[in-house]
């Protein structure tokens, strides 16, 4: 029963690289610690190259020229072994996290799926590269010692069964993960490889060091066997970037949201996933918010206007927080995978609503979902594309404004303009079986065996009107805002009389009539309206 | 001479050949044999533009006169006020909303009636409203017209761009005809261009034919008949509706016919239904 390993050496550095590629090339340090005690915690090949170690002093750091130093982000790996969990999990279900940098899988059963030992090895390798973490991979017969080959060997290596006390014979006792008094006890008795820890006479070294000496030298020679424990870790989408500097432009900031959504996405695609609800977490730097000109900065590379919000149409929550967090949500109406999808959308929402100060974290979380199952069949009609759907509706947003673009919802109600926008969603909106066409033939004749029904266009707001009455029916009418509706009334019908809500705080009662004009162009049909509350009257709209 | 110096940019020595002869199947074969004129395909050899497809508008007498709009091609419904052009934008709506295809109503003056609408056939969950001018500023609405068509205009090309409505309109009725002529001819070709491949009709609404020559389709209405009987008071009357008449000014579809065609249609008011 094989196991695999994957270890990421100089994981804190990995971890922050990850985000940061650019640094791949250049010697990297790691520090922990509150100033001015600041510590070397973990540093990169190029780093060691250069003389950095660790526990070195900020101060002694600035002999190096050319390194570039890091705080120590925690949200940061944790993110990066979230990440080689996804790695692991998108080849075995059976996953162990041992520790932050070491993850040991099952590989039972998937010789059929994925080839031999080996090209598993090749295949973690490579996943993991593509989350960004350059690993150590090993397989080996149990999960110890394909840990300890994993921690001992760079790369990919293979180790067959029986022959890992060969392999881990001239292995340094560092790989060994135990504690730093075990390491000095075995270093004062001059163990320094664990071929020689294994020649330990096994009565001797359970007398000096007990079990724990025992298990380690079991290690040694590759003959610790022990069951897996596999996690079942909540499923959590999140990375972050804690700046060095605040970002004041929009535009720097897109280019990191930009790595941290791959990062998300190639996740949730490991996972066979996607998501409909993501969230921006920025943490803003305090009192430089309000009235600070970073906001004009942030407002003059928008759109250059905030349209008004409306739950009703896009459905993205403000939640500012008192002191420094920014949070923009945005939902989707169908789960989707695309980074270069959500980064438009963000870069659209962050244009209409910037967030008014420097920001310091950034926070990206993804609510996984599953993907969607339906398929568009081959003689319906075409559909928007939910991917290119969204991303129109959202520039459409931000030319006319969030609460003018949508589908119409008419509501319970005899109220005038009685309807209210919704989100339009295409085709995930409609209800299930409600894909195809309503009658079905689809030739174009729907509406033929019905009355063609004569078009009221409204005016909005009414025009207001001073209307003579003859009779009690209006006689003549003149507007002032359109020169062409006055004039003597040709012909009337009316009224028709509507009334409600009277029972509400806003009761609305009025008269309803359709007039005929003599113009121009012919004869004008109109509604006029007579408010019986306020006793105005309207021109409600135009029959056309 | 001509002929060396017309291939020059070849750099293809070519054989000077009297004027008055046919060039010979060698030098035939050798201009054929340079790379960038053998992509240029002969006149003779272009591939015919197949006939687009047709779908029906909801109003059977219009389809008649037309044979219905033509997908992938631009349309114009035009006519005055009250004149029943809104009527037949709602059944094409309607219509297409019941086959099963997503629609697009681009409002350049906010005046869309949603219950006149369903009334139509239209289901709400397949037509996407836009509502064009946010504010309305009465010292200066000349230029809110304006900002209203440019706006019109940007979100038109972004669902073109989008792809997979059906019909895509976009209403200029209330919009003068001056500044609905203003569109460059240019933005007009860009639509039809972006329009071509696709199955989507889109309609333009307005006073007055403004996409010029880009219309594959132009029709414009007017109210016909006189108004019912004025003998009845007022409350004893009721408005049924209008009678249309509708005619075919260019058709890029079918020859143009020798004599304008017209046909007459009705509409029912809601408060007849």
């Amino acid at each position: 029963m094989p196991f695999a390993c994957i270890f990421v050496p100089d994981f804190p550095v990995q971890a922050l690289l990850r985000v940061e590629p650019d640094l791949c090339t250049q010697a990297v340090a790691v520090l922990e610690g509150s100033a001015p005690l600041e510590k070397v915690f973990a540093i990169n090949q190029s780093a060691r190259e250069a003389g950095v170690e660790l526990g070195m002093t900020k101060t002694q750091l600035e002999a190096c020229t050319g390194l570039v130093l890091r705080k120590r982000s925690i949200a940061q790996e944790k993110s990066a072994h979230a990440a080689l969990l996804d790695c692991a999990q998108s080849f075995s279900p059976r996953v162990e996290g041992t520790d932050h940098d070491i993850i040991i899988l099952d590989l039972a059963g998937l010789e059929k799926l994925f080839g031999s030992s080996k090209q598993i090895a090749y295949a973690i390798a490579l996943c993991a590269r593509g989350f960004g973490l350059e690993p150590h991979v090993a397989v080996a017969s149990n999960p110890d010692s394909a840990m300890l080959g994993a921690r001992g060997f760079p790369g990919v290596t293979v180790i067959p069964e029986r022959e890992e006390s060969a392999y881990f014979e001239q292995l340094s006792v560092n790989v060994l993960p135990c504690e730093a008094e075990m390491q000095e006890t075995l270093e004062r008795w001059g163990i320094r490889t664990l071929g020689a820890l294994a020649a330990l006479p096994k009565v001797a070294l359970s007398e000096r060091l007990g079990q724990k000496g025992l298990r380690l030298q079991r290690w040694a020679r590759g003959t610790a066997f022990r069951t897996l424990v596999p996690i079942e870790e909540p499923l959590m989408f999140e990375e972050s970037v804690e700046l060095e500097h605040s970002l004041v432009l929009l535009e720097p900031m897109a280019f990191l949201m930009n790595r941290m959504l791959e990062q998300i996405c190639a996740r949730l695609n490991a996972r066979a996933l996607a998501t409909q609800e993501l969230t921006l977490e920025l943490e803003l730097e305090e009192g430089r918010s309000v009235g600070h000109p970073e906001r004009a900065a942030f407002a003059s590379e928008g759109s250059g206007r905030a349209p008004a919000h409306n739950p009703g149409v896009r459905e993205i929550a403000i939640e500012r927080d008192a002191s420094i967090l920014f949070t923009r949500k945005l939902r989707l109406p169908v789960p989707l995978v695309d980074p270069k999808v959500f980064l438009k959308l963000l870069q659209l929402d962050l244009n209409a609503h910037p967030p008014g100060a420097p920001i310091k974290k950034i926070l990206l979380k993804a609510e996984p979902a599953r993907p969607r199952p339906a398929q568009n069949g081959l003689f319906l009609p075409p559909a928007p594309e939910p991917e290119k759907l969204e991303l129109t509706l959202a520039r459409i947003a931000g030319i006319v404004g969030e609460a003018r673009v949508g589908s119409v919802e008419i509501l319970d109600t005899h109220r005038p303009q009685g309807f209210q926008m919704r989100r339009f969603a295409g085709l995930e909106q409609l209800p299930r079986g409600n894909t195809s066409a309503h009658n079905g033939n689809g030739n174009g004749n729907a509406g033929g065996e019905k009355n063609v029904v004569t078009a009221l266009r409204m005016f909005r707001p009414p025009v207001r009107a001073s209307v003579t009455v003859r009779d009690g029916s209006p006689a003549r009418i003149a507007c002032h805002k359109k020169k062409d509706m006055d004039g003597h009334v040709l012909w009337v019908a009316g009224p028709w009389r509507f009334s409600g809500d009277w029972w509400e705080q806003e009761p609305w009662a009025r008269d309803e009539w359709d007039i005929a004009l003599q113009q121009e162009n012919g004869i004008g049909l109109y509604r006029l309206v007579r408010d019986l509350l306020s006793g105005g009257w309207f021109v409600e709209g135009t029959y056309d | 001479m001509a002929s060396s110096l017309l291939f020059s940019d070849f750099r293809v020595p070519l054989p000077r050949a009297p004027s008055s002869v046919t060039p010979g199947p060698a030098l035939l074969k050798r201009l054929a044999a340079i790379p960038r004129l053998a992509e240029v395909k002969p006149a003779s050899q272009l591939e015919i533009r197949p006939a687009p497809e047709l779908a029906g508008s909801g109003i059977p007498e219009l389809d008649a006169l037309t044979g219905g709009l033509p997908r992938g091609c631009l349309s114009e419904i035009c006519g005055p006020p009250s004149s029943g052009r809104t009527s037949v934008l709602l059944s094409a709506l309607g219509s297409a909303t019941k086959r099963g295809e997503f629609c697009a109503l681009i409002d350049t003056s906010d005046a869309f009636h949603p219950d006149s609408a369903a009334l139509a056939g239209t289901d709400f969950s397949r037509l996407l409203w836009v509502r064009c001018v946010e504010k309305r500023d009465r010292k200066n609405s000349g230029n809110i017209r304006c900002a209203a068509v440019e706006q019109a205009l940007r979100v038109l090309d972004l669902l073109l761009q989008a792809g997979g409505f059906g019909v895509v309109a976009i209403d200029f009725s209330d919009v003068l005809f001056q500044i609905a002529r203003r569109v460059p001819l240019a933005s007009w070709f860009r639509f039809q261009r972006a329009l071509e491949p696709t199955s989507t009709i889109l309609l333009v609404v307005a006073q007055a034919p403004c996409a010029q020559t880009c219309a594959s389709l132009v029709l414009r209405f007017q109210a016909r008949g006189t108004l019912p009987e004025a003998g009845l008071p007022a409350h004893c009357r009721i408005f049924e509706g209008m009678q249309i008449e509708g005619e075919l000014l260019r058709s890029r579809l079918t020859r143009k016919p020798a004599q304008s065609a017209h046909t007459t249609f009705r509409t029912q008011a809601m408060r007849a239904g």
